[in-house]
């Protein structure tokens, strides 16, 4: 089955049980090679539904200080984005069979090669690529690389985007659309932004893909409350300083299994 | 390097396209939350230009607070201790608040303020001189504004960072990455991500995403365009006749661009960038994107697609250059083309060269020059000897060296 195919084949077995996506980020590579692997695999035994897999990059533009400081610490322990498709494959070795969208900005996929990039990464078991500093406008290479390999192209949408951006967006996005919640970067925030339910209503209008939030998102209660909303919820920040906490993997497996009862609806009264 | 047979059949007047492209290089790699508000600036600015009311407006802003024109002066003493072409300078260290910056700062922060409904701005600054010139045109303005700055630059350029205060910007100090240009560049535009319902990027170089690479060349060639009136009369101190060379350093790019983009069509005028050399092209530690064959590759950083010094996979390079203002890892995308169309050329000067121009200004024709400029002076002190003495080279003097005194002092003594 092709990459966009097992994504599309989550988001429509979820849809019969009423149950939201999980869809955790954990930054390659953070805090080691070895316990970034850990922290995937414990994601995936916890619940998550699909996995962004994040190939770290030394100016993350869209990314808050937490995320920041979790690439920077990759990079500096010789992190690469072959090594970052290399630990995938040995994921799927092990048997972690959830999917796998590689997030990255553009530069390393440039250097890597836009081909090249989309077909290592789809042999190495990736299924779906979101690239926050690629709008569609600029994706004239590698978003055919990635259909020609199967790999779903998501792209993302935020508070201010006009509706003839949603319907560009809605035309270039596979598998689903990262729908960003706040204007702003990555990062936990205490409150979930009250624009939520109408900029999600107006990205409906124009597509039936499944969306997901991300951006700001980091307890059970919080995944619950956008599960109401959409078909998939993201967190990141909050998993990542988990992961680099001193009690490292199990505190990430802990607060994975509040998020994802709360993305499944499965939250104790 | 010659470049009389190129350029006949290419049309400078039709970069950028309407996607944001100069040729290969340029466009909008932002992420999404940004882009309405590009179309927002991309508007504002289309319309701008057309609105003899603006444009009447910025004219006389530049007239009465700036001090434009600024003057050509001939290097008589320069030119005679080298031998060989005559050289002029365009005196941009005496526009209003020392530099060529305050060109772009006081546009963008008219039309902000005249055609955007923002209330905030914010900006980056390497050298503080853009910094500098944004703080004057907030207070000038009465707009709200928050520069980023690097920590080391913030060390590097002490001075700069309480002018600004004393304009009443706040300066936020930025810790990640190299701790320079790139990093209060990265830092502003998560700013903007975050405010950018109210709040506009001052960004102050031609580079970043379009609109700003076309948007801060057109403000910035208020210098080429005076300058090719200047050369071509006596009464303003011109030789009468138009330069055989223009020299100018090139971080960003944004003084290059405003200089040279007025003479594009004079195919007789070559066009010559100077980047920083740092401590060599081997050794390294340089801002050099184009003399680096290894590191400086096509590349995207910051919004725009061109050349950039990075590793193998991607990861952008950290730089050095004595001057903060040139110390960044890429270079705006109409340099990029430029260069590719055989229009204008690219050397470098290295720090220990680049004081040496420094010292030759100062001593020679008694203006302390910004270490930026001083890397134009630096090329001119190989260039000149090799031209005729009827030939002429017009180098741009972007900024004044105030600020750099303690970098200079510490670096050849402060005991001469």
């Amino acid at each position: 089955m092709r990459g966009v195919e097992r994504i599309e084949q989550v988001f429509r077995q979820l849809n019969k049980t009423g149950a939201a996506a999980f869809m955790p980020y954990h930054a390659m590579g953070y805090p080691t090679r070895q316990q970034s692997m850990d922290v995937i695999a414990a994601l995936a035994e916890a619940g998550a539904d699909l996995v962004e897999f994040g190939i770290p990059h030394s100016d993350p533009l869209a990314d808050g200080p937490t995320v920041q400081t979790a690439t920077y610490a990759a990079l500096v322990g010789g992190t690469t984005v072959a090594d970052c498709l290399q630990m995938a494959r040995e994921l799927r070795d092990q048997g972690v069979d959830t999917p796998f969208c590689a997030m990255s900005y553009y530069n390393p996929i440039l250097a890597f090669g836009e081909e090249r990039f989309a077909k290592t990464a789809a042999e190495a078991g990736i299924d779906g690529l979101i690239v926050p500093d690629l709008p569609p406008g600029e994706s004239e290479l590698l978003e055919p690389a990635c259909r020609a390999v199967g790999l779903a192209t998501v792209y993302m949408l935020a508070p201010t985007s006009t509706e003839e951006r949603i319907k560009s967006v809605a035309r270039h996005s596979t598998g689903f659309i990262y729908l960003v919640s706040v204007t702003g970067i990555t990062g936990a925030r205490d409150e979930l932004p009250p624009g939520l339910p109408a900029f999600v209503e107006r990205v409906r209008r124009h597509t039936d893909l499944p969306l997901a939030v991300g951006f700001g998102i980091s307890t059970g209660p919080q995944a619950a409350k956008v599960s109401e909303m959409v078909e998939g919820v993201i967190v990141g920040s909050a998993l990542v300083k988990a992961a680099g906490s001193e009690a490292g993997v199990d505190a990430v497996r802990t607060l994975a299994e509040q998020l994802a009862a709360g993305s499944h609806k499965a939250l104790p009264e | 390097m010659t470049l009389s047979t190129t350029s006949t059949n290419v049309n400078f007047g039709a970069v950028p396209d309407e996607t944001g492209r100069f040729g290969p290089y340029g466009g909008k790699y932002v992420p999404e939350t940004l882009m309405p508000a590009l179309d927002e600036l991309e508007e504002a600015y289309l319309n701008a230009r057309v609105d003899k009311e603006f444009m009447a407006e910025l004219a006389h802003l530049q007239h009465t607070y700036v001090g434009r024109p600024t003057p050509l002066t001939y290097a008589r003493r320069l030119s005679e201790e080298l031998g060989g072409a005559q050289i002029y300078l365009k005196r941009e260290d005496l526009a209003h608040s020392g530099a060529h910056k305050i060109n772009n700062a006081l546009g963008q922060a008219l039309l902000m303020k005249r055609k955007m409904g923002k209330t905030r701005m914010v900006a980056e600054t390497g050298a503080g001189q853009h910094g500098v010139a944004t703080a004057t045109a907030a207070a000038l303005l009465g707009i709200d504004c928050i520069v980023y700055m690097g920590t080391v630059d913030m060390e590097r350029q002490k001075p700069n960072v309480f002018r600004m205060q004393l304009l009443g910007t706040e300066v936020r100090s930025v810790d990640s990455g190299s701790q320079t240009l790139k990093d209060a560049i990265n830092e502003a535009i998560r700013d903007w991500v975050t405010n950018v319902e109210t709040t506009h990027y001052l960004l102050g170089s031609a580079l970043g995403p379009h609109p700003y690479p076309a948007m801060v060349r057109d403000f910035q060639s208020v210098i080429g365009k005076e300058a090719y009136s200047q050369m071509q009369d006596p009464a303003e101190g011109g030789p009468g006749r138009l330069p055989d060379a223009i020299v100018a350093c090139v971080g960003g790019g944004s003084n290059a661009i405003g200089i040279f983009h007025p003479f594009l069509e004079e195919e007789s005028v070559r066009l010559i960038g100077v980047e920083a050399g740092g401590h060599g092209i081997e050794d390294g530690a340089h801002a050099a994107r184009f003399a680096d064959p290894e590191r400086g590759r096509l590349g995207v950083l910051q919004g725009t697609k061109s050349y950039v010094l990075q590793d193998g996979d991607g990861q952008i390079a950290l730089t050095h250059s004595i001057s903060a203002g040139l110390d960044y890892a890429s270079v705006g995308p109409e340099h990029s083309w430029l260069r590719d169309v055989g229009r204008s050329e690219y050397t470098y000067c290295t720090d220990t060269q680049t004081l040496k121009g420094f010292s030759a200004l100062c001593e020679l024709e008694g203006i302390i020059p910004a270490l930026e400029s001083a890397h134009a002076i630096g090329y001119v002190l190989e260039l000149a000897p090799q031209m005729a003495q009827d030939q002429v080279i017009l180098v741009n003097l972007s900024g004044r060296g105030d600020k750099d005194l303690d970098t200079v002092m510490q670096t050849i003594g402060g005991d001469r």
